[in-house]
């Protein structure tokens, strides 16, 4: 979902696996713990750890070093495709990182283990406002890992007006230049804070009248995209893209031309990204152990410097450079943050009606059973005429 | 005897991954998310019958495309000499040493606006096209994509055919349009029949090439079943309801191309 997993990076990265040897972190000091044997199994976005590359530390091997427990980490792009792997059955972690209204939803359906805060002291240097979010209320099952805000970025070359609202995407002006979220919770989102709606609404008239207003939009995209916006913008081939303010990061700063702005007024959504143990998980100790591993403020602040999103704990803003955390794009002052909304898990019914909304906005209309029988029918009348044609000649040769 | 029991393995694999997972779409697709009984999936299939229209017509034009372009190739390819041949082949093979998402990647670089062949236009004083994002960006990406799987197949049909049936012809004094008419075009008929299938099928399921050059909007089945499977509302019986229908309208397709290749066959018998 929010993750800058460069396509070409990751190819090459499968094509070359080998490359992944662990890179120890030599500046800290401290004897390392001989290796226990023990394991975890760690699933997070991707791109989403430092990894120890561009002078970062590497936090799963500083792990490894400190407690002795390796760490098995694997990625995923969005939160999706984590669920489905999770409700399929097909692997089994200790340590996941899903969005809010994933969180809520695998607690909704008991996919979680509760956690057992004795093992995490560091929950302490957790800010009080990011605890017991609507997400998690009693705060049992999640720790917040990292936090954001969508906005829009915009090239500042050719999009000179001021940009106060969503509105300046649905604008002609810049027809073929605006890029769209692929995604429907974000998509949908925009389109809602646009009439005025909550993204979790479960009005249907609500969904039905921001589909309407997508399906205005969609003539005036040039593509539906995730992670692609980053060659999109930086090249220019786009002009305006909403999208997370952590990636501004890599954005903003490799295009100067490029400039992220919130639109306060009409609110924007406010994510946080948390650290889960999931049911069925076979190194309970361990996984908190690295829970609490990554609340270290020490970590968390190298962490969060290379990855670019925003800290949910005080104690490692304080220790991340000055014009990080004055910058607007990262902590914004907190009337923003009072006027975002946070997803949460919207009921079955209304997911349906979600996806089928989102299949009819990318489709252009609704299509209707009879078109679909007769093009079937057809083709088989085709095969039935052929073999009858057929049979009939032979009968004539005969 | 024995040939049954070298075949075993196979059949086991084929059991367990072909059968089964067949089986469970099925089950899927007529059962609701509590494992009841249920048509709903496949009537509510109905209400994507614009994207089915549009992954056929977009999948039928890519393979007369790639039949099109791929008929000479092969022809000429057939028709060179041994040490040639396999060069050649290489060659056509040659691109699928890469994978496949990033020789897609590379065409929307390519087709973009302010993109490599634009600015090449533009740096002439030419006008600039506007290609990504369209049907015809789709329908490239998929021949480009699936055009060895037309070539290869003929060119090994044309490589088998025997010079002297070819000779006879001539001798008989047909001329060259007429050879080729009646000669070689239907001994090459098995080519063609596996190589418009195996260019085909692929075409009409694929979903990243639809979603990288054809910018989201242009949806495809194999999108639509990407959504279900990984969408928000996860809904794994609804997709397989889709694949289902899919599964059937290939099969009915498959049914037809045979029919061709049957009568065909039976030509080339009688001629040799």
């Amino acid at each position: 979902m929010k993750r800058r997993t460069k396509l070409a990076a990751l190819l090459l990265a499968a094509l070359l696996p080998c490359l992944g040897a662990p890179v120890f972190a030599a500046e800290e000091t401290g004897e390392a713990v001989p290796l226990t044997g023990e394991k975890i199994y760690v699933y997070n976005w991707g791109e989403y750890i430092a990894d120890g590359t561009d002078g970062s530390l590497d936090v799963n091997a500083e792990f490894t070093r400190r407690t002795g427990i390796e760490v098995d980490y694997s990625t995923f792009d969005t939160n999706e495709s984590l669920y489905s792997k999770l409700v399929s059955g097909g692997a089994s972690y200790d340590v996941i990182i899903p969005s809010d209204y994933m969180v809520s939803r695998m607690i909704n359906e008991g996919m979680l283990e509760k956690l057992d805060f004795a093992n995490i002291p560091n929950f302490e240097y957790i800010d009080e406002e990011y605890r017991g979010m609507s997400y998690d209320p009693t705060n049992e099952y999640s720790v917040p890992y990292t936090w954001g805000l969508v906005g829009i970025f915009y090239n500042k070359q050719y999009v000179t007006e001021e940009i106060d609202s969503w509105d300046i995407l649905w604008n002609e002006k810049y027809a073929g230049k605006i890029l769209m979220f692929d995604n429907p919770r974000d998509a949908f989102g925009i389109a809602q804070k646009r009439l005025g709606f909550s993204f979790n609404s479960t009005d249907e008239d609500e969904w039905i009248q921001a589909a309407v207003l997508l399906k205005e939009q969609k003539p005036l995209l040039q593509m539906y995209v995730m992670d692609q916006i980053f060659d999109k913008m930086e090249s220019g081939e786009a002009w305006l893209a909403p999208y997370y303010a952590g990636d501004a990061a890599v954005l903003v700063e490799s295009n100067e031309d490029i400039g992220f702005v919130i639109p306060t007024e009409q609110g924007t959504n406010f994510f946080v990204d948390a650290m889960c143990i999931p049911k069925g998980c076979r190194n309970k100790s361990g996984a908190e152990a690295y829970i609490n591993f990554l609340c270290d403020p020490e970590i968390a602040a190298a962490n969060m410097e290379y990855i670019g999103y925003s800290t949910p704990e005080t104690a490692a803003r304080e220790l991340l450079p000055e014009e990080i955390t004055s910058n607007p794009i990262y902590y914004p002052p907190q009337e923003v943050i009072d006027n975002a909304e946070v997803f949460v898990d919207l009921p079955q019914e209304t997911s349906l009606q979600l996806d089928a909304l989102w299949a009819e906005v990318k489709m252009g209309g609704p299509g209707d059973s009879l078109t679909l029988v007769l093009t079937l029918a057809g083709f088989l009348l085709l095969y039935l005429g052929i073999v009858v044609y057929k049979k009939a000649k032979r009968r004539r040769e005969l | 005897m024995k040939s049954k029991a070298v075949s075993a393995p196979y059949l086991v694999w084929m059991a367990i991954f072909i059968i089964v997972p067949m089986l469970l779409v099925a089950y899927f697709a007529f059962t609701d998310a509590n494992g009841a009984f249920t048509l709903e999936n496949i009537a509510r299939v109905g209400q994507y019958s614009n994207v089915f229209l549009r992954s056929i017509w977009l999948a039928a034009i890519s393979t007369a495309v790639s039949l099109l372009l791929g008929y000479p190739v092969a022809y000429i390819i057939a028709h060179s000499s041994v040490k040639r041949q396999s060069a050649l082949i290489m060659l056509i093979m040659l691109p699928m040493w890469m994978n496949f998402l990033l020789r897609t990647y590379a065409w929307m670089t390519l087709l973009e606006d302010s993109g490599f062949i634009n600015s090449f236009l533009t740096s002439l004083g030419l006008p600039a096209f506007h290609m990504i994002n369209t049907q015809g960006a789709v329908v490239l990406g998929m021949v480009y994509d699936y055009i060895p799987f037309m070539i290869l197949p003929l060119y090994s049909v044309m490589s088998k055919l025997d010079p002297s049936v070819v000779e006879a012809a001539q001798d008989l004094g047909a001329d060259g349009r007429r050879v080729f008419l009646r000669v070689t075009l239907p001994l090459s008929m098995p080519g063609v029949i596996s190589g418009v299938t195996m260019v085909f099928v692929p075409s009409v399921s694929t979903f990243i090439i639809s979603k990288m050059l054809g910018g989201g909007g242009n949806l495809m089945i194999g999108d639509l079943i990407d959504m279900q499977f990984l969408g928000t509302a996860y809904n794994p019986n609804l997709g397989s309801a889709i694949s289902l229908v899919l599964m059937v309208l290939i099969l009915i397709c498959m049914g037809i191309m045979n029919e061709f290749d049957d009568g065909e066959s039976q030509g080339g018998g009688m001629l040799l």
